[in-house]
């Protein structure tokens, strides 16, 4: 255990890691369609222990896959949530068992758009089956049961990975000990809504879109490009951007990007296209868009069922998810007389202030985790 | 609260009489709100006897200092963050010197006496003789050691005395249930608005 204020900021690495697909007879989903055969990629990090009750699962976000710490062969960047991720560190490798899959509706290795329809041995692309965020929540559940873990430790998760979190509390009240939900709400807003509309609008407006049956050869990269550029848009902050780009250099040119931001979200949006698929973003984001808890008291009243204890965490710069929509479940929990502790941090990064190092937010995880005790209050 | 007194004043927390008091108040099982709970001591020490507390407090540092000691807070403002709690949620609501630094103290007081079958409410005794006199000698706004702030950069909004808290009670009709006086080290009987430095009400709607 770091003792050490110097020490509690550390940054042990899990190594090198690689991710694993496992596959289950079959899925059904909320809509009733059923996915034959369920895969789910996956990478776990540390050692289950005897007694199977020190295991968290990690829940990603939007964009993010299984890979959250560590690194994979002859990669030079480790995984999206390395820096609380490893032994010493908030989500202590040493004392825990780190569970992180893909989502399905994904295209990193779980059934998706990009997964072999068994029945025609071809890709499903926009055949696949509607997908929920409930859903993905069901298939994270086979995964967690095949390792013969009952009751998880903890659901974390941040934006998407926290309605995942916030889902496992009410879909599964008796198996999790413990709830993080950070950047995150129990639905989105017509907002929020409206930014993944003009993503997905990008997409199907590209010319190779083709009703989701494009070849790989001929993707919608442009549109997929669009969309990534626009979402990266409303991870950011004001200050953030202010302070990264400011208004360099203005050149007055016509044909192409002159300002540094703009060259910088077009990065974005290229690379993105080399690593994501463009009709699991529109499955990912309808997933996101359609999920509902509801507002006040029927948040309330589903929040009532559920028996964990809960960590949540908002950011006063987070223009995406703002901080009243944490508050919203704070709010609802309390009314519930559920344990729960709200903090919201003054980080200038934006929605992604929850993917970045702070050692505020190290903090707040690791000593939430650390108090085992089930508290007076259950 | 932004400057969590306890804190600012360097009390040693098992010479406060105001929180054996408290503690001895209530009783485990019971339901505790703790409005500016700051670092968390007086929760602490209730968590520990097996109250289920939790807090509310303003100040990014004492979030984070309650969440080590496992207690469970909500980052936010009393004055707009109590009204999704339902009537008589709580068995005690605390305003442990948290009252004097609100911007709306009646508004507070009467959300509190809604959710809360009894409220507890300590704050700093203005009519102190030390503080009489030190107006009365010096003419200025007094800073002691209760209150070491200057008028200019205090978090307390509002100065009032065990007397004027009666008073309220009286107006608003507010039943007072126990009473009870403090200096740093005990409790004090005897003439206490002039002798005490801290005031403790018991009140219930």
């Amino acid at each position: 255990m770091p003792t050490s204020e110097q020490n509690e900021f550390s940054h042990g690495s899990v190594g090198v890691v690689c991710t694993q697909i496992i596959q289950f007879d079959s899925l059904t989903l909320e809509g009733g369609e059923t996915i034959t055969p369920l895969e789910i990629a996956y990478e776990t990090y540390g050692t289950l222990n005897d007694k199977k009750d020190n295991a968290i699962l990690v829940c990603h976000a939007l964009s993010g896959d299984a890979h959250a710490a560590g690194f994979h062969e002859g990669d030079k960047r480790p995984g999206y949530w390395d820096f609380y991720i490893g032994p010493g560190k908030a989500f202590d490798t040493n004392r825990y068992f780190i569970i992180s899959s893909n989502v399905i509706g994904g295209c990193k290795g779980s059934s998706g758009p990009l997964t072999t329809n068994g029945k025609n041995g071809k890709p499903f692309q926009s055949t696949f089956p509607f997908v929920s965020i409930g859903d993905m929540v069901n298939a994270q559940e086979k995964l967690v049961s095949h390792f013969g873990i009952n009751k998880l430790f903890a659901v974390a998760g941040g934006s998407m990975g926290g309605m995942q979190a916030l889902q496992w509390s009410v879909a599964y009240p008796d198996r999790l000990k413990n709830c993080i939900v950070m950047a995150s709400s129990s639905e989105h807003s017509a907002q929020q809504i409206a930014f993944n509309e003009v993503g997905r609008q990008a997409i199907l407006s590209d010319p190779n879109w083709n009703q989701g049956l494009y070849s790989q050869d001929n993707r919608p990269s442009k549109g997929l490009a669009l969309a990534r550029m626009m979402g990266h848009i409303t991870y950011l902050s004001d200050e953030m951007m202010r302070e990264k780009f400011g208004r360099k250099p203005p050149k007055g040119n016509i044909q192409s990007t002159d300002f540094a931001v703009g060259s910088y979200l077009i990065y974005q949006g290229e690379s993105f296209v080399d690593r994501f698929d463009a009709n699991s973003y529109i499955y990912v984001t309808k997933a996101l868009d359609h999920f509902s808890l509801g507002t006040g008291k029927e948040l309330t009243k589903v929040l009532s069922k559920v028996r964990c204890r809960f960590l949540v965490v908002a950011y006063t710069s987070d223009w995406l998810y703002p901080p009243y929509q944490s508050e919203e479940i704070v709010k609802s929990l309390e009314v519930n007389a559920v344990p729960v502790s709200f903090v919201e941090l003054n980080n200038p990064a934006g929605h992604d202030s929850f993917l970045l190092p702070s050692e505020q937010q190290d903090s707040i995880l690791r000593d939430f985790l650390s108090s085992t005790d089930e508290g007076v209050f259950l | 609260m932004n400057i969590h007194t306890n804190e600012a004043l360097g009390l040693d927390l098992k010479n406060r009489p105001d929180i054996s008091y408290i503690a001895n108040l209530v009783k485990p099982g019971e339901r505790v709100l703790d409005l500016g709970c700051g670092y968390g001591e007086l929760m602490l020490i209730l968590k520990n006897k097996g109250v289920r507390v939790q807090g509310i407090e303003k100040d990014d540092k004492c979030i984070i200092q309650c969440v080590k000691k496992s207690l469970y807070v909500h980052h936010g403002d009393i004055d707009d963050g109590l009204k999704h709690h339902l009537d008589h949620s709580f068995d005690f609501v605390i305003l442990n010197q948290t009252i004097q630094q609100t911007l709306n103290p009646g508004e507070i007081i009467k959300e509190c006496l809604r959710i809360g079958k009894q409220v507890i409410i300590v704050f700093p005794n203005f009519s102190h003789w030390q503080i009489r006199s030190s107006i009365l000698l010096s003419g200025k706004t007094p800073v002691t050691e209760l209150m070491p702030f200057h008028w200019y950069d205090t978090p307390n909004l509002h100065y009032l005395s065990g007397k004027d808290f009666e008073d309220f009670c009286d107006f608003e009709r507010i039943k007072v249930l126990h009473r009870a006086f403090f200096n740093q080290t005990r409790q004090i009987k005897l003439f206490p608005n002039l002798f005490a430095t801290l005031a403790l009400f018991v009140i219930r709607a």
